[in-house]
C-alpha cells in the first residue's frame, strides 16, 4: 500500500477533461472527466452500456470526441488513430479480442511494429525471441510459433495482454481483462500489473469483477448512463457505496431461491468419451434441475456441451434425451430436439455482429416468428421487446447493430436468442460474462425461475459463486473427466478447488446421496 | 511483409473531412457518378436519352441482370459463383441444339434440368465438402466450357427453321409494349428481392454470410443453405439461357464467356460487399443498369470495344475500393 500513499499526491500523466461522445441515437459519454497518476490502478465501474470502453477507446484514438481534451504529461493531444496514440505511450487491451486468427502468436504481439531487418525484411529470429521473452513473463505454455486461431479464449486473453508489453508504455488500459481468464491465470496478470506499476506506469482498469477491484486499484471513478458519477480511493470506500455509485440504488440481491422440485431425468450422458477431449463421462441433468460444471479452462466443458448440441461427434458413450437415445448429426437436429447453447464467445459464437438486435435475438427460433416461412414482424418485435425489458439490455432500438452494443449488453442479445426458443435442455457456457453485478443477479433469477417452471438447465462456470448461487447440484471436470459430484449447497470452496485441479479421489461421489 | 495492422491505420489516417467525404461518397458515389455519366454521355450523344436508346440498354443488359440476381444471393450468403458464364454457354448450346431435336417444351426442361444439376454440383462440393467456392467455381468455369466443347464437337448450333417457333418469345417478344426479356428480369428480382428480406430462408442466408459459426451454433442448416443458394443461381443461368437462346436463335459455343465477370461487376457497381452477409438484390438491378449505360454510352461515343472493357473495369476497381474504404472505417473507427 505504499505506492498509493506515494502517488496520492503525483501530478497525473493523463487528464481527460469534459469528454463528450455522441453515437446517433446514443449519448455515450456526456461531459465525463477521468485521470491516471503514474503508477497507479485506477479502476473505471459502471453498468454495462455506461461508457466505460468508449471512453478509453476516445483515449486510445479509436473514437473521435465530439467535446473535451485529452492532456498527456500537461500537453493537450488529438489522436488521430489508435497508432498515434501507442506511439505516445498508451496502450489499449480490447475487451472483444482483436487478434489476427490465421497469424502466429509473434506475429500477433507484434502486429505494426514488427522488427525489421536491412531491406525492410521481418527479422524472425529477433520476433521469436523478443516475442518468447515476454510470453515466459507471462507465465504462458505455449509457443511463439502457434497459430492463434489454435489456442483457446484464455490463452488468446493472454496473447492480447503479452502485447501491451512490447514497448514501456506510459498508460495501459485493460478492459476487462479477466472476462476470459480462470482463478488459475489471474495471479499471472495481477502481477504482470504490479509490475508495470513498479515502473511508474499508470493503469486504468475495467472489471465487472468487485473483488479485483478492490484487491488492485488505489482509486475508483464510476460512470452511469455516460455521467462521471465521481472518484473515490479504495481504501476509503467498501463494495456497497461503490454499487450505490454505479446503480443509483442499492443491489437487489438474487433472493430468489433455487428450485427444488424435480422431475425425471432430462438429459443423461453416460461414459460420453471424444477422443482428444473428455473420456467417460457421466452425468444426469433433472427437469427442474439447475446443475453446474466447473472446472479449469481446458477441462473440456465445453466440449462436452458442444458434444451434447452436435457440434462434436463422441466416440464412445450414449446421450439420452428424456429418455431417448440420441446422436445429433447437426445443431440444427439439437435445436428442434429443444436443446439450446449459449456458447463461450459471443463475438464468433453467438452473434453476427453485423445483424441488427432484433434479427440476432430471432435467429435461433426462425420458425416461431414465421409463417408459411414468412416472417412475422410484429411477433420478431414482440420478442425482441420482451427480452429487452426482462434483461434491461441497452440499445437506442432494435434496429442497432450488435456489433455497436457494450460488451455487456451483446452477451444478454445471446442471452435473450436462447430463452426465445424454449428449449427443454438449456446449457449456458459462461453465461454472465461480462455483465454487471446488478443484470448478473437479474440472469440469476430469470434462470431459477425457468428451471421452476420445467426447464432442466446446465450452467458451466469458472466462477465459484456463481456455480455455488445457482446449481442444485455441481459436476466438477479436471482433464476431460468428470473427478466429483457434490450437493451445491453443502460443498466447501476447497472441496471444490481439489476436485478441479486433480487433487481429489479419482472415484465421483455418488450422486444418489446428495437428492 | 505488410501486416493487417498496417493496412488497417492506411485507412484510418484519413481526416474526419476526407472521412466524411468517403462516406457520402460510397454511400451516394454510385448514383453521383451515374447522373455525372448520363449527362456527360447525353452531351456528346443525342441518342443516348432516347426512349429506343434506354430500351435497347434495359433490354441488353437483363442477360447479365438476370443471371446477377443469382449470384447476388450466392455473395449474401458469404460466396463466391464465377462458373456462371461457362453455364450459360452450355445451357444456351444445349437448348439450341435440342430445339430441333426434341422440340422446345422438351428442350427448355431438359436444359433446366441439366443446368440446375451443374448448379447441384457447385453446391455439392461448396455446401457439403466446404471446398472454397472461388476454386471450385473457377474449376467448373473451365470443366463446364470444356463439357460445351465436347458436347458440340466444336460446332456452333442453330435452329433451322426460326420464323415459326413459340420459343422466339422468350427473346423476341413484348407484352404489354415491355419486352420479356426485361420483364422476366424485373420478375425474378421481385421475387427474390422478397425472399431475401421477408422470408427465414433469406435471414439464414444473410445470417450464414455474416458469421457462419454463429450461424451454425444458431443451429442454421449451413450446408443445405448454401447448396441451395447455387441452386438459385443456376435456376437464373437457366432462364437467362433462355433468353440469350431465343434471341440469337443459334449459338457459339462460347457466348457466355467473360459474362461472370460482367455479372460481378454489375453486383459490385450496385454496392453489394463481396464479404458476404449484406447487400440486396435492389443494388444488383442498380448496378447491372448503370453498367449498361456505360457500356452503351463509351459505345455511342465512338470507342472501340476493348476500351470499353478498360473503362468499365477502371470503374469498377474504384468502385471496390470506395466500399472498402468506407468498410474499414466502419469496423474499425466510428462515424461521429
Ligand atoms: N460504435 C458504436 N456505435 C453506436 N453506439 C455505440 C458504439 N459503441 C458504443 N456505443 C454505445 O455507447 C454506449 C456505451 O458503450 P460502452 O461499450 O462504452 O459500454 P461499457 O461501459 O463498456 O459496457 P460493458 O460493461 O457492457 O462493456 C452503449 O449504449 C453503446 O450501445
Ligand atoms: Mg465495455
Amino acid at each position: 500500500m505504499t505506492a498509493m500513499t506515494q502517488n496520492a499526491e503525483a501530478r497525473p500523466v493523463l487528464e481527460l477533461v469534459d469528454i463528450t461522445k455522441r453515437f446517433p441515437g446514443v449519448v455515450a459519454l456526456n461531459k465525463v472527466s477521468f485521470d491516471v497518476r503514474p503508477g497507479e490502478v485506477h479502476a473505471l465501474l459502471g453498468e454495462n452500456g455506461a461508457g466505460k470502453s468508449t471512453l478509453m477507446k476516445v483515449l486510445a484514438g479509436k473514437h473521435r470526441p465530439n467535446g473535451g481534451k485529452i492532456i498527456l504529461e500537461d500537453e493537450e493531444r488529438v489522436f488521430d488513430t489508435p497508432k498515434e496514440a501507442k506511439r505516445s505511450g498508451i496502450v489499449l487491451i480490447h475487451q472483444e479480442q482483436s487478434l489476427v486468427p490465421e497469424m502466429s502468436v509473434a506475429e500477433n504481439i507484434f502486429l505494426g511494429s514488427t522488427p525489421r531487418k536491412w531491406g525492410n525484411r521481418v527479422d524472425w529470429k529477433r520476433l521469436h525471441a523478443d516475442s518468447t521473452e515476454i510470453l515466459e513473463r507471462l507465465k504462458c505454455d505455449f509457443s511463439s510459433r502457434d497459430l492463434v486461431s489454435s489456442l483457446s479464449i484464455a490463452k488468446k486473453q493472454m496473447v492480447e495482454i503479452a502485447r501491451a508489453l512490447v514497448f514501456t508504455p506510459k498508460i495501459v488500459v485493460f478492459d476487462e481483462p479477466t472476462a476470459s481468464l480462470t482463478d488459475h491465470e489471474k495471479p499471472v496478470l495481477y502481477d504482470v500489473i504490479r509490475n508495470l506499476q513498479a515502473q511508474g506506469v499508470g493503469i486504468v482498469y475495467i472489471s465487472h469483477r468487485m473483488d479485483e477491484i478492490f484487491q488492485l486499484s488505489q482509486r475508483i471513478s464510476v460512470l452511469r448512463d455516460g455521467e462521471y458519477t465521481g472518484t473515490v480511493n479504495t481504501a476509503e470506500t467498501d463494495e456497497e457505496s461503490v454499487t450505490q455509485m454505479m446503480i443509483g440504488r442499492s443491489l437487489e440481491l438474487d433472493h430468489a431461491s433455487k428450485p427444488s422440485e424435480f422431475g425425471g431425468p432430462m438429459l443423461e450422458v453416460r461414459g460420453l468419451t471424444v477422443k482428444g477431449v473428455c473420456s467417460d463421462v457421466s452425468f444426469t441433468v433433472r427437469k427442474g434441475e439447475i446443475v453446474g460444471m466447473y472446472g479449469l479452462v481446458g477441462a473440456g466443458r465445453s466440449e462436452v456441451a458442444e458434444t451434447i448440441f452436435g457440434l462434436r461427434h463422441y466416440t464412445a458413450g450414449e446421450i439420452r434425451l428424456d429418455g431417448q437415445v440420441v446422436d445429433f448429426r447437426s445443431t440444427h437436429d439439437a435445436v428442434t430436439s429443444g436443446i439450446a447453447l449459449v456458447p463461450e464467445d459471443r463475438k464468433d459464437q453467438g452473434l453476427v455482429l453485423g445483424m441488427n438486435c432484433r434479427d440476432n435475438m430471432t435467429l435461433a427460433g426462425l420458425s416461431t416468428v414465421s409463417s408459411f416461412g414468412f416472417m412475422k414482424s410484429r411477433d420478431e418485435r414482440a420478442v425482441y421487446d420482451r427480452y429487452q425489458q426482462a434483461m434491461k439490455i441497452k440499445s437506442p432500438s432494435w434496429r442497432q447493430r450488435v456489433g455497436n452494443l457494450s460488451g455487456g449488453n451483446q452477451q444478454k442479445i445471446v442471452i435473450g436468442k436462447w430463452l426465445h426458443t424454449h428449449p427443454r435442455l438449456l446449457i449456458l457456457d459462461e453465461p454472465t460474462r461480462g455483465i454487471d453485478v446488478g443484470s448478473k443477479a437479474e440472469i440469476h433469477a430469470l434462470i431459477k425461475e425457468l428451471a421452476r417452471s420445467g426447464y432442466a438447465v446446465l450452467v458451466i462456470s469458472s466462477e465459484m459463486p456463481e456455480v455455488l448461487g445457482v446449481s442444485n447440484r455441481i459436476i466438477a471436470m479436471y482433464d476431460g473427466r468428470v473427478t466429483a459430484e457434490f450437493d451445491a449447497d453443502n460443498v466447501g470452496e476447497d472441496q471444490l478447488v481439489q476436485a478441479i485441479t486433480g487433487m481429489t479421489g479419482s472415484t465421483p461421489q455418488a450422486a444418489g446421496a446428495v437428492v | 511483409m505488410a501486416s493487417a495492422e498496417d493496412v488497417k491505420q492506411g485507412f484510418m489516417l484519413s481526416k474526419n473531412q476526407r472521412a466524411g467525404l468517403l462516406s457520402f461518397l460510397s454511400a451516394q458515389g454510385i448514383l453521383v457518378f451515374f447522373l455525372i455519366s448520363m449527362l456527360a454521355f447525353s452531351l456528346f450523344s443525342e441518342q443516348f436519352l432516347s426512349q429506343s436508346n434506354i430500351m435497347t440498354v434495359v433490354r441488353q443488359a437483363s442477360i447479365i441482370g438476370i443471371i446477377a440476381v443469382g449470384v447476388t444471393v450466392v455473395i449474401i450468403g458469404g460466396n463466391l459463383d464465377l462458373s456462371v458464364g461457362s453455364m450459360l454457354s452450355f445451357s444456351t448450346v444445349l437448348v439450341v441444339d435440342l430445339h430441333d431435336k426434341i422440340g422446345p417444351t422438351n428442350a427448355i426442361l431438359v436444359m433446366f434440368a441439366m443446368t440446375l444439376l451443374i448448379g447441384a454440383v457447385n453446391g455439392f462440393l461448396i455446401g457439403f465438402m466446404r471446398l472454397n467456392s472461388l476454386i471450385v467455381t473457377l474449376a467448373m468455369l473451365s470443366a463446364i466450357q470444356g463439357l460445351v466443347l465436347i458436347y458440340s464437337g466444336g460446332q456452333n448450333v442453330d435452329i433451322a427453321n426460326q420464323g415459326d417457333t413459340w420459343f422466339a418469345f422468350f427473346g423476341r417478344d413484348y407484352v404489354a409494349g415491355i419486352a420479356v426479356p426485361v420483364l422476366l428480369f424485373g420478375l425474378l428480382a421481385v421475387i427474390v428481392q422478397v425472399v431475401m428480406s421477408f422470408t427465414g430462408y433469406g435471414r439464414r442466408i444473410f445470417a450464414i454470410g455474416g458469421n457462419p459459426v454463429a450461424a451454425v451454433y444458431s443451429g442454421i442448416r449451413k450446408n443445405w443453405c448454401v447448396f441451395s443458394t447455387y441452386l438459385i443461381s443456376a435456376f437464373c443461368v437457366a432462364c437467362a439461357a433462355l433468353v440469350l437462346g431465343s434471341r440469337v436463335m443459334g449459338s457459339q459455343n462460347n457466348v457466355g464467356q467473360g459474362y461472370e465477370l460482367l455479372v460481378l461487376a454489375g453486383i459490385i457497381l450496385g454496392g453489394t460487399s463481396l464479404l458476404g452477409g449484406a447487400g440486396s438484390i435492389w443494388k444488383t438491378v442498380i448496378g447491372v443498369l448503370i453498367l449498361g449505360f456505360i457500356q452503351n454510352g463509351l459505345l455511342l461515343m465512338g470507342y472501340p470495344y476493348y476500351a470499353q472493357w478498360l473503362v468499365t473495369w477502371v470503374i469498377i476497381i474504384l468502385a471496390v475500393w470506395l466500399d472498402l474504404a468506407y468498410k474499414r472505417k466502419h469496423l474499425f473507427t466510428t462515424h461521429s
